[in-house]
């Protein structure tokens, strides 16, 4: 079985995030940028996979800009056997949209001939969460979202899923689109000897269009702006002046 | 950092998660207590060793990590973040072990790369520390073997090693500015009839890092026991001694960052007289200065190990990093502290505990002092004066 997965890159975890002046979006020049976490997390399960002899291969890809070729060696040296990273805009501040993405996902895969897709639930940058959605759909593929536990046996993946108020535990037909949540495990870091062998693992660069996907833009960005921030707090003398502040903000 | 190859930058990744997980959080505790517990020290042996980061800096075909002098840089400089009383657990042992015969590798070399010995590099002496001529320590030629006699101190290292690296004199040469010691290195099991070595006295830098003295008392050692060749010691040193002052400049550069990323954000959030203090030019100016110094020091170190890795690489290249970069530290350290005003030397604050672990960094592996007098020595020298 091969093993595809998708990552992003995205503004790193720990950097606070800065809007840009006309408000079109975050600032994205020379701030660190990483893998979204979610997909790592995707990427660290296919490895678990491979490791327990379940599967082959495991090729990671990548959408964006020239420079997502970073999160693709750093999917190599965690283990990743080939990447591909498809060129599908020069300026990192074009959010590729999901419908866009999920279209070349599944030209890939009609390509790759994955049988399995584990992809991060969304990015942390949009916070999307429609990718493994609609990428099952274009497929027609069972689809299993919100992993937190994750079994593979013969050609049944059993998918324990994270739903409001519980879990609920689901068996899906392989061919499936599979995305993470963030209890699914955690993420090796890429160890010296691997950094080393991932030099010599190969990265394929293609376009949309060798793809023949077409990159449009449906949605508009309106207005990005920071959160409004806390107002300061009220020092109270003693309990009865606080039964009284939440009686009036409240009400009895 | 500016280097930006992608393959860097996952080291540099990989190094950094590595001390989130597995060294931060025992910082505090570890100067508090003054001693690393032994199952912190071999958690974090053992966590390298997966990560491949333990004996990373030595050549792949003797089981390192093959880390080239560039590679390196990174590593040693995210170090230098943190006490030396927990990285100097991730074993990097000393290249002077390169220069093993085939029999001693298998005793020496390997067994320090796996992890099951660890080295001590014993060079100075309590009457010999800028003056390493001075050395008392000898190695008499009996029959075939060698007694060696004397003692070492200031021996730093993690814990009890299994074997030193001593230097000694074997002699004396004629040379044109007259008598000079030949200088040769044994290794020297611990725990050998004479070989007696102790625990030193406490530092206030780096609390937990240990320091040992040695003393020899009619050490009988086999001839096979002496590295590289009788009367070399001083170039196999030196050959490397190079390199360790580098890695200090590197060190030293982590650790200012570490301390003005501290520094810049009290200053964006510390309030007086209604306003921010770093906008204020007397704290503003000194975040300035420590950027600059900051970046010339690392720029600095990254110029010391291109002329490594071309063979060009001078004594005087690696005393101007020492020199630089562990003052450059000293004053980032010291303004920091102003800036924290009192909050800089609480206990509560790390800012304390980076100070004082600083100011080791202008006097071990040879004193501004000393390195100052490497640079002007390598003008003067081919003057006659």
């Amino acid at each position: 079985m091969k093993i595809l997965v998708p990552v992003k890159r995205v503004l790193d975890y720990n950097v606070k995030a800065r809007v840009k002046a006309d408000g079109s979006g975050i600032d994205l020049a020379n701030v660190k940028m990483s893998m979204n976490p979610f997909d790592e997390i995707a990427l660290e399960e296919a490895i678990r996979i491979k490791e327990k002899g379940n599967a082959e291969e495991i090729i990671a890809v990548s959408i964006g800009v020239q420079q997502n070729q970073e999160t693709l060696r750093t999917a190599l040296a965690m283990g990743a056997d080939r990447a591909i990273l498809v060129v599908a805009t020069d300026d990192v501040h074009n959010d590729i949209e999901p419908l866009t993405v999920a279209n070349i996902l599944a030209a890939i895969t009609l390509k790759e001939g994955p049988s399995l897709i584990l992809c991060g639930k969304q990015a942390i940058d949009n916070d999307f969460n429609a990718t493994a959605q609609m990428l099952s759909a274009k497929l027609k593929w069972s689809q299993a979202t919100f992993a937190s536990e994750i079994d593979v046996k013969d050609d049944i993946i059993r998918v324990t899923r994270e739903v409001d108020g519980g879990l609920q535990t689901i068996d899906a037909k392989i061919p499936a689109v599979v995305s993470v949540d963030l209890r699914l495990n955690e993420p090796r870091y890429a160890s010296l000897p691997n950094i080393m062998k991932a030099k010599r693992k190969p990265l394929e660069e293609i376009n949309p269009a060798d793809l023949g996907v077409e990159i449009t833009q449906r949605l508009k960005v309106i207005e990005t702006k920071e959160p409004d921030s806390r107002e300061a707090g009220l020092i109270l003398e003693n309990i009865d002046q606080l039964v009284e502040k939440i009686q009036e903000n409240v009400g009895g | 950092m500016y280097d930006t190859s992608s393959d860097s930058k996952i080291l540099l990744d990989t190094v950094q998660k590595f001390m989130a997980d597995e060294i931060y959080p025992h910082e505090d505790r570890v100067d508090k207590l003054g001693y690393v517990p032994d199952e912190i020290g071999k958690q974090i042996e053992e966590k390298s060793k997966e990560v491949g980061l333990f004996a990373a800096n030595l050549p792949e075909k003797y089981g390192g990590g093959g880390l080239d002098y560039s590679s390196m840089m990174i590593v040693e400089r995210e170090y230098g973040k943190t006490s030396h009383a927990l990285h100097s657990w991730i074993a990097r042992p000393t290249e002077i072990l390169l220069a093993c015969n085939e029999k001693q590798m298998e005793e020496y070399l390997y067994p320090c790369v796996k992890g099951d010995k660890r080295e001590l590099f014993a060079l100075t002496e309590p009457d010999a520390g800028s003056d390493i001529m001075s050395m008392k320590s000898n190695a008499k030629k009996e029959g075939d073997d060698w007694i060696l006699n004397g003692s070492k101190h200031f021996i730093s290292g993690p814990c009890m090693p299994d074997f030193a690296i001593v230097f000694a004199a074997t002699g004396e040469d004629e040379t044109p500015r007259g008598k000079r010691k030949r200088i040769t290195a044994f290794l020297v099991d611990v725990g050998i009839p004479g070989f007696d070595i102790q625990e030193g006295t406490k530092c206030i830098s780096y609390r937990g890092y240990k320091n040992y003295q040695l003393s020899f008392n009619d050490v009988r050692l086999s001839a096979d026991k002496i590295l590289g060749t009788e009367g070399n010691g001083l170039s196999l040193s030196g050959k490397w001694l190079g390199m360790g002052r580098i890695w200090v400049g590197a060190t030293c550069c982590g650790k200012a960052e570490r301390i003005l990323d501290l520094a810049l954000d009290w200053a964006a959030q510390r309030k007086q007289f209604g306003k921010p203090i770093g906008t204020f030019q007397a704290t503003g100016f000194k975040l300035a200065d420590m950027k600059m110094n900051l970046r010339a020091a690392d720029l600095l170190v990254k110029d010391a190990v291109d002329r490594a890795l071309t063979g060009q690489m001078m004594d005087e290249d690696a005393a101007i990093v020492k020199i630089f970069c562990s003052e450059m530290l000293n004053k980032v350290a010291d303004d920091t502290v102003q800036i924290f005003g009192g909050m800089g030397l609480m206990e509560e604050m790390p800012i304390e505990r980076l100070w004082r672990d600083s100011r080791l960094e202008r006097i071990w592996d040879g004193t501004s002092e000393i390195q100052r007098h490497i640079v002007t020595r390598s003008m003067l020298r081919p003057l006659g004066a």
